[in-house]
């Protein structure tokens, strides 16, 4: 380890000296330093998941291969990290931090224990999902690209939590008019998928990994029907079909075809709204406020060396799904998209979530 | 046969896979990591594998597999050191090994115990591996006949067991589980998110209390107070009577009793969603109820380690079903296991139903590994057991204080908060004040662990058995009284039964002899005053969310009724009845020459001085002092153990990138690690 440092920084100051084209970034230099890389989840968690996929990556793209270590903070859904992350101010580049849709949610219902502002804080890379929601085989069989005949029908559906990503699918069903009873309290979307393949649950929905890897063999063995993906962002903010899975209609294309869903006015702009936050930009790497301009570009040229890398697409969709990752001015603009929800779109959710489940937050 | 026919060359496929040289290598590396690690209480399983992580990206498959399996089947059969020698419970597999095997290190047979222990780990996990290679095939099928009500049922059959540890009061155990379930609720519901006994100002509380701090705080704190307040050794007179060959010859007159709860442990650790937390408790149940003189229990009786331990490596067997072939994490090891094995080769494994499909030598080579790393870690524990036993005979003084730093550590890491001291601190009050009054803590800790699975499973069960109703009654009954949960509904009516006709010869805290009414009066009534706040606590909750307060109100309305009869009885019975008792009466608490305020101002004062400058420089003050002042060691003695301490400390800490709790000072100056 200190050999080969020392080579390479023998070799780059040969390289500066001879005045060789050496690009910006590589003035920050990390050699012989460990990088934290703080998720507010547990280690048992999707983003622990997400972090642990890029932190080697990392190390090997920042200059000087620093040690990029995974830590966890626990706690309140995340708030807990989050607010303790506000407090953090830029010292040497060695911190980073990791937020998911489960931070970005309770920032936008305004929840009561968050301390914490997205504004402050500095995006170098974001990455998103996809979701897919599907029917029972039964109910499937009525599906016929519209909700119209599934609106007399009661289905029960194991959830997280109504402030939590369920409050995508539990909106995008009751816009259709469907009748969705929700049983809280389950600990994860396998727990709901399990609950679905038992038969208690008629109705579920998977992120895109989970639905590759757990659902489509119910799919094949005609014990689920998929109904609708969430969909995709095209460049210009769009809805589209999700690459993914370019077979499945979006949720927009069947509230079209369905009577009395609009996708336009405020349940429309609410839904997106939540949508963009909790999906296609569901998690963030940040760097506390005020860390200067050099330590932001050499950790954006990473994330792109990462990204740039070959094997990129092969090794990045099997451990965390094919989705753009966005790194540098497209992060910032991720972040944008994400946290900015007019007004009247966030008061009709917090009117809808305490008039369907009685949730006040605050 | 079918099945089999493609079984048997998988199987053979990853028998070839393991026996490698560089695999068993691995194996090894892996099982000798997770010794070491397995020392800390409560963090094992989780702390190492995160560690490894960062090596598994594009590592050949079944290396990686070796050494993070190696890593994770010791971490049951190391903690199991703790739990025998000192009384702490290291996981939620070790509880029930407390209640004998720590009675039986007090009793100078500590090298017995621990021998007796990995014996039935050792077998445990072997008849798991056996059971799940034809098992795993048929799986599928009965893992989904385990409904929402199923899963209920086996958590009321594990509570049922309070029935068997409720002591010679009945009432008394009941309230201690009621009291148990109740604190269990504090914090944010699962179901609607109100508030329990918390508030946001306090964000400590809305995510409830850890396990790990319950566990520690009513069974070490007590024990550990306890026996410095006696200053002698935690085996009597520091001798060791029976040899690690006892305790084999132990497992092997009890062979049978630790197949049936291998079973069990296997059984039971198939079901996704219930995890370790009943298995021990069943099977704890199961060993006294199959135990002719059952007089033995809770002093040392070496049927009820075999029964437990038996059971928990098992477990570890059962909980990969879920993990493999649905992808949901039987234990928060499982979920890193999970997205570890992403990260392996070129990522083609995928944890989930494609598993038996696509990957059955992989399937396979797991769980042959687990055994195999289960066998050489076993023999590598009974090797350590007859050296490590002897800690046991060193005067607690000099150890006390070394278990205080690893509890508070434990408990820091549990949700890295200083709150998370100050909780270890007031459960473990509550527990040095069960433990004096004779209320049943076994009976405590398993209403605590089944808190939030029986809320959960009540819940979605009602709400799902309702939806069913009103589609037509017969649906609705076929969906709560389903074949399984009839038998389940049986077997908790016989063990109750028998429990209760059992419980008043197992004493879990020994022959407490009784006192004067006033403090076992004071204790009932700040049970109740609790009690009383936590239900009208529960009764503020709005109506529309009803789920997240009927479980405190009839639970907690149950306990607050078993605490009036008690109060009645205390009133009209003399002084002197065995509802009075109290451990400061008379026995080791009462001779004992410090006092227990006085003892347990150490740990208090580790705290506080944790708070100010944070937890390494406070350490150092409190082994500094504590060895002079309170053991009376010489300077150069403790230089040597405090030196010791600190190093052994930030040595783990290190190398399991860890952190340690700040204090004001580190609020002021930026201080290096660890002093951070």
């Amino acid at each position: 380890m200190t050999v080969s440092n020392f080579t390479r920084r023998a070799v780059m100051s040969l390289m500066t000296a001879a005045g060789l084209a050496v690009p910006a970034a590589a003035e920050v230099d990390f050699s012989g330093k460990t990088i934290e890389w703080v998720i507010p989840f547990s280690e048992t968690g999707g983003s622990a998941k997400w972090a642990n996929f890029f932190a080697p990556l990392l190390s090997e793209a920042l200059p000087g291969q620093p040690t990029v270590v995974v830590k966890f903070m626990p706690g309140a859904g995340s708030t807990k990290g989050a607010n303790w992350f506000q407090e953090q101010a830029h010292d040497d580049g060695t911190l980073l931090f990791g937020t998911s849709g489960s931070t970005q949610f309770p920032y936008l219902l305004n929840d009561p224990r968050v301390r914490y502002e997205y504004k402050d804080w500095i995006p170098v890379m974001a990455s998103g999902t996809g979701g897919v929601a599907y029917l029972n085989a039964e109910d499937g069989a009525k599906f016929d690209g519209s909700a119209n005949s599934l609106k007399d029908v009661d289905f029960i559906y194991g959830s997280q939590g109504a402030t939590r990503l369920d409050l995508v699918p539990l909106l995008a069903w009751q816009m259709l008019g469907m009748n969705v009873e929700p049983v809280f309290g389950i600990k994860g979307r396998g727990d709901g998928r399990l609950m679905f393949e038992r038969g208690e649950a008629t109705i579920d929905y998977q992120t895109s990994s989970g639905y590759l890897g757990g659902s489509v063999p119910l799919v094949e063995a005609g014990q689920a029907v998929p109904m609708m993906t969430w969909g995709a962002l095209d460049a210009d903010s769009n809805i589209v079909r999700d690459p993914t899975f370019p077979d499945i209609p979006t949720f927009k294309e069947v509230c079209e075809a369905t009577d009395g869903c609009e996708t336009s006015g405020e349940a429309w702009d609410a839904w997106k709204a939540f949508f963009v936050a909790g999906f296609p930009v569901q998690k963030l790497a940040f760097l506390p406020a005020g860390t200067p301009q050099d330590v932001v570009d050499t950790y954006t040229a990473a994330f792109q060396t990462v990204v740039d890398r070959p094997d990129f697409a092969e090794i990045s969709s099997k451990r965390v799904g094919k989705y753009p990752v966005f790194v540098g001015d497209g992060s910032q603009a991720a972040l944008e998209t994400a946290t900015s929800v007019q007004d009247g779109a966030k008061q009709y959710v917090l009117g809808w979530l305490k008039d369907a489940y009685g949730v006040e937050l605050n | 046969m079918e099945i089999l026919a493609t079984a048997l060359p998988e199987l053979g496929n990853a028998w070839a896979l393991i026996l490698q040289p560089i695999v068993l290598g691995y194996l090894v590396l892996g099982v000798v990591m997770g010794l070491a690690v397995g020392v800390f209480p409560g963090l094992g399983g989780i702390a190492g594998l995160s560690l490894l992580l960062p090596f598994m990206f594009g590592m050949e498959p079944v290396y990686g597999l070796a050494l993070m399996i190696g890593m994770v089947a010791v971490v049951p059969t190391s903690d199991t050191f703790a739990s025998v020698l000192m009384g702490i419970p290291g996981s939620s597999a070790s509880q029930a090994t407390v209640l004998d095997g720590f009675p039986m290190a007090k009793n100078g047979q500590a090298a017995r115990a621990l021998s007796a222990a990995f014996a039935s780990s050792l077998f445990g996990g072997l008849v798991g591996a056996t059971f799940l290679t034809v098992f795993i095939l048929i799986a599928r099928p009965i893992v989904l006949a385990f409904g929402l009500p199923e899963m209920l049922m086996i958590t009321i059959l594990g509570l049922s067991m309070v029935a068997v540890l409720a002591g010679r009061i009945a009432l008394k155990g009941m309230a201690a589980a009621g009291l148990g379930m109740m604190i269990g609720t504090i914090g944010e519901a699962d179901a609607g998110g109100s508030l329990r006994m918390a508030t946001y100002d306090i964000p400590y509380l809305t995510d409830g209390l850890k396990l790990v701090i319950v566990g520690l705080g009513i069974f070490a704190v007590p024990e550990i107070v306890s026996l410095l307040r006696q200053d002698r050794s935690i085996a009597k007179g520091a001798s060791l009577g029976a040899g690690w060959f006892d305790g084999i010859r132990d497992w092997f007159a009890n062979i049978w009793l630790s197949v049936r709860c291998s079973v069990i442990g296997v059984a039971v650790g198939v079901i996704p969603g219930l995890g370790g937390s009943v298995v021990d408790w069943i099977a704890y149940g199961h060993s006294v109820q199959t135990t002719k003189d059952k007089s033995g229990f809770g002093k040392g009786e070496v049927r009820g380690i075999i029964g437990p331990e038996s059971s928990n490596n098992a477990k570890e067997g059962g909980g990969l079903v879920p993990t493999l072939l649905f992808g949901i994490p039987g234990s928060g090891s499982m979920a890193i296991f999970i997205g570890a094995v992403a990260l392996l080769g070129s990522g083609d494994i995928e944890v989930g139903p494609g598993m038996l499909k696509d990957n059955l030598d992989i399937t396979y080579s797991i769980v042959w590994l687990l055994a195999l790393a289960n066998v050489v870690g076993t023999i590598l524990c009974i090797a350590a057991s007859g050296g490590i036993a002897k800690l046991t005979t060193i005067r607690f003084t000099y150890l006390a204080p070394f278990l205080f730093m690893l509890i508070s550590f434990a408990a820091f890491q549990s949700g890295q908060n200083f709150e998370d001291l100050l909780a270890l601190f007031t459960i473990g009050l509550i527990g040095i004040f069960l433990r004096r009054f004779d209320w049943s803590r076994p009976a405590f800790l398993i209403g605590f662990v089944l808190s939030n699975p029986v809320e959960k499973f009540t819940n979605q069960a009602f709400q799902i058995a309702s939806f069913r109703f009103r589609k037509s009654f017969e649906e609705g009954m076929d969906y709560i009284f389903s074949p399984i949960v009839i038998v389940l509904i049986i077997v908790t009516v016989v063990s109750v039964v028998l429990g209760i006709r059992q419980a008043k010869t197992i004493m879990a805290e020994g022959d407490v002899q009784s006192g004067s009414k006033r403090a076992p009066l004071i204790f009932l009534l700040a049970i109740m005053a609790y009690l009383i706040v936590a239900l009208i606590n529960a009764g503020m909750i709005p109506d529309y969310n009803m789920t997240d307060k009927i479980i405190p109100l009839v639970i907690g309305g149950f306990s607050l009724a078993c605490c009036v009869i008690l109060l009645v009885q205390m009133m009209r019975r003399p002084e002197g009845d065995v509802i009075f008792a109290d451990k400061e009466v008379a026995g080791e608490d009462a001779d004992a020459p410090y006092g227990l305020w006085p003892t347990l101002a150490w740990f208090v004062g580790l705290i506080a001085a944790t708070w100010v400058v944070g937890f390494i420089l406070a350490l150092i003050g409190f082994l500094i002092t504590f060895f002079r002042v309170r053991a009376g060691a010489d300077w150069r003695m403790t230089l040597i153990l405090t030196a010791a301490g600190i190093g052994f400390m930030c040595l783990m800490a290190g190398a399991l990138n860890r952190d340690f709790p700040p204090g004001l000072l580190q609020g002021v100056v930026d201080l290096p690690w660890p002093l951070k």
